[in-house]
């Protein structure tokens, strides 16, 4: 058998990662319901409630490739890891197609697709606020990430408007934070990486702008 | 894995054993051992407490529900009790190091007749009842489950309150080593605490609970000795309690301490009054896809509304 080329890899690997996590929460959710019985649902993994936790790990997933999203400009400063330039709009996109799915089980399954309670929960808990503005702001970077897209809009200002994944970043490390009953340490992992991450951007431009003036 | 769905109106294996024969068991095992038919062990573990093989606890089904039971697996693998890790599995794996043998708890404070009770005597004390309640937690999931226990007031009454007591404080064993959760700053401080109001304490509803699916507990689900309220979400029904104290001003609890605008204490379910970070209209029961409306008082209201009469339920959450 042939291995799988490097070429292919760099192609493919996210996708193909990034599909994965997916594919087993869909392939547990055909389990389920082939079985007919709810309390299986342990059993596969899926918790006692299923569907919770399948929200909960929709979002964890959005969360987790918004922190790879932003960590691939940081890693492609190395020479060796330019490449991973390539991997920054498929993992922003499966970060908007996990918060979309988020979004839906919670709004299908939890509140039955009701828009008035949608409304009520986005309006009193801060928390469903947070996240709800969060995925408003990464819809337009979705929407923008064809090539035609960039092109229309001209490279600065698309770069401007992608600025709004930070944006995204702080909303959803609160969101998170919010959402724990008591002090957890995982929200607070996550928030200080995103916030690593944002920091990297901030601290190397100040010591560029400084190299610059000490000429 | 064998998961066993009894309707509510089938016969226990207690129920269809002749009460004589039942009554006589402890002869009938010594003549077993005598014809050397079983261990010796098995009469002592016969002797001085209901407690038989297996852990079963003997008692009387005195309340039904229409509504299916959740499963004795999702009961015992589906628990927050911190003390044991914050994931809700994390108690089935981690609470087998506690020790529920030796354990006695104490009654005090203003009380005529303070006592300390083995756990063994505690269960012995009272007839043992079967109960199924509807269990409904702050985050909104919910089950049915068969309790076994006798009611609080039973216990109260047998340390005679003073006419100072107007409530009743609660406390979880302290001990870091069996429960590694204490170890951690999951809460501020430790051991777990609740409390109740004394006319709260000694409804008939009030479980103090020892067993359920007719066994003794297991020890995530708060061995060896719980608190049951049922109109009350779940964080109130305190577990594996060491002391029991009656005092005269409104105890300390828990999560009230860790967050007071959204854990109030009395912590009656209301489907009126929100968690300020989530909906209390509905919840998800377990072995269900979709959520259903929650009950005022879990669905107990014409029990126990006429304790919060003239009551503020918004301010008083």
């Amino acid at each position: 058998m042939r291995l799988p080329s490097a070429v292919f890899l760099r192609r493919w690997g996210v996708q193909l990662a990034m599909a994965l996590p997916l594919a087993l929460l869909v392939w547990r959710w055909g389990l389920l319901l082939q079985g007919g019985d709810p309390e299986a649902s342990r059993a596969l993994g899926l918790t006692a409630e299923p569907v919770d936790h399948t929200i909960n790990y929709l979002g964890l997933w959005a969360i987790r490739s918004l922190c790879l999203t932003l960590a691939i400009t940081p890693l492609r400063r190395i020479r060796a890891l330019a490449w991973l330039a390539g991997w920054r709009r498929p993992l922003g996109l499966w970060c908007f197609a996990y918060a979309s799915l988020h979004l839906t089980v919670y709004f299908g399954l939890d509140l039955l697709g009701s828009f008035s309670e949608l409304v009520k929960d986005v309006l009193k808990h801060k928390f469903i606020l947070l996240g709800m503005a969060g995925w408003l702001l990464l819809l337009p970077l979705a929407l923008t990430s064809t090539r035609g897209m960039i092109r229309r809009l001209g490279a600065r200002r698309w770069q401007r408007l992608h600025r709004l994944i930070y944006g995204v970043a702080v909303l959803v490390a609160i969101h998170f934070i919010l959402r724990v009953k008591g002090f957890q340490i995982e929200p607070w992992l996550y928030a200080a990486l995103l916030g690593g991450l944002l920091l990297m951007r901030v601290v190397p431009r100040a010591r560029g702008r400084l190299a610059w003036r000490a000429i | 894995m064998l998961i066993r769905h009894t309707p509510p109106d089938h016969p226990a294996e207690r129920e269809v054993t002749p009460e004589a024969l039942y009554a006589s068991r402890r002869t009938v095992l010594a003549g077993m051992i005598a014809a050397g038919l079983v261990p010796s062990a098995a009469l002592a573990a016969e002797t001085g407490s209901p407690v038989g093989r297996g852990g079963a606890l003997s008692s009387h089904r005195t309340r039904s529900l229409d509504e299916s039971l959740t499963s004795l697996d999702s009961v015992t693998h589906y628990n927050n009790f911190y003390e044991f890790g914050l994931g809700k599995e994390d108690p089935a794996r981690n609470a087998g190091g506690l020790r529920t043998r030796p354990w006695s708890v104490t009654i005090d404070g203003l009380v005529a007749k303070p006592r300390t009770i083995d756990i063994d005597k505690l269960i012995a004390l009272f007839p043992l009842e079967e109960r199924v309640y509807r269990h409904r937690c702050v985050e909104a999931w919910s089950m049915v489950i068969p309790w076994v226990g006798f009611p609080l007031a039973k216990l109260l009454a047998l340390v005679e309150p003073l006419g100072s007591a107007k409530y009743v404080a609660f406390e979880t064993l302290n001990d870091p080593r069996q429960m590694p959760g204490q170890r951690t700053g999951a809460l501020e401080s430790w051991p777990y605490v609740e409390g109740l109001r004394l006319d709260e304490a000694m409804h008939p509803l009030a479980l103090l609970t020892l067993g359920l699916y007719g066994k003794v507990l297991p020890n995530q689900n708060g061995a060896p000795v719980r608190l049951v309220l049922p109109w009350k979400y779940g964080f109130k029904s305190i577990k594996s309690i060491t002391r029991i104290r009656l005092v005269d001003s409104m105890p300390t609890t828990s999560w009230n301490r860790e967050s007071p605008h959204e854990y109030g204490f009395y912590a009656n379910v209301n489907p009126e009054v929100d968690h300020p970070r989530w909906s209390q209209a509905h919840e998800r029961r377990i072995g269900d896809f979709l959520p259903r409306k929650t009950l005022p008082y879990n669905g107990y209201g014409e029990e126990v509304a006429g304790l919060y009469r003239g009551m503020d339920l918004r301010r008083w959450f």
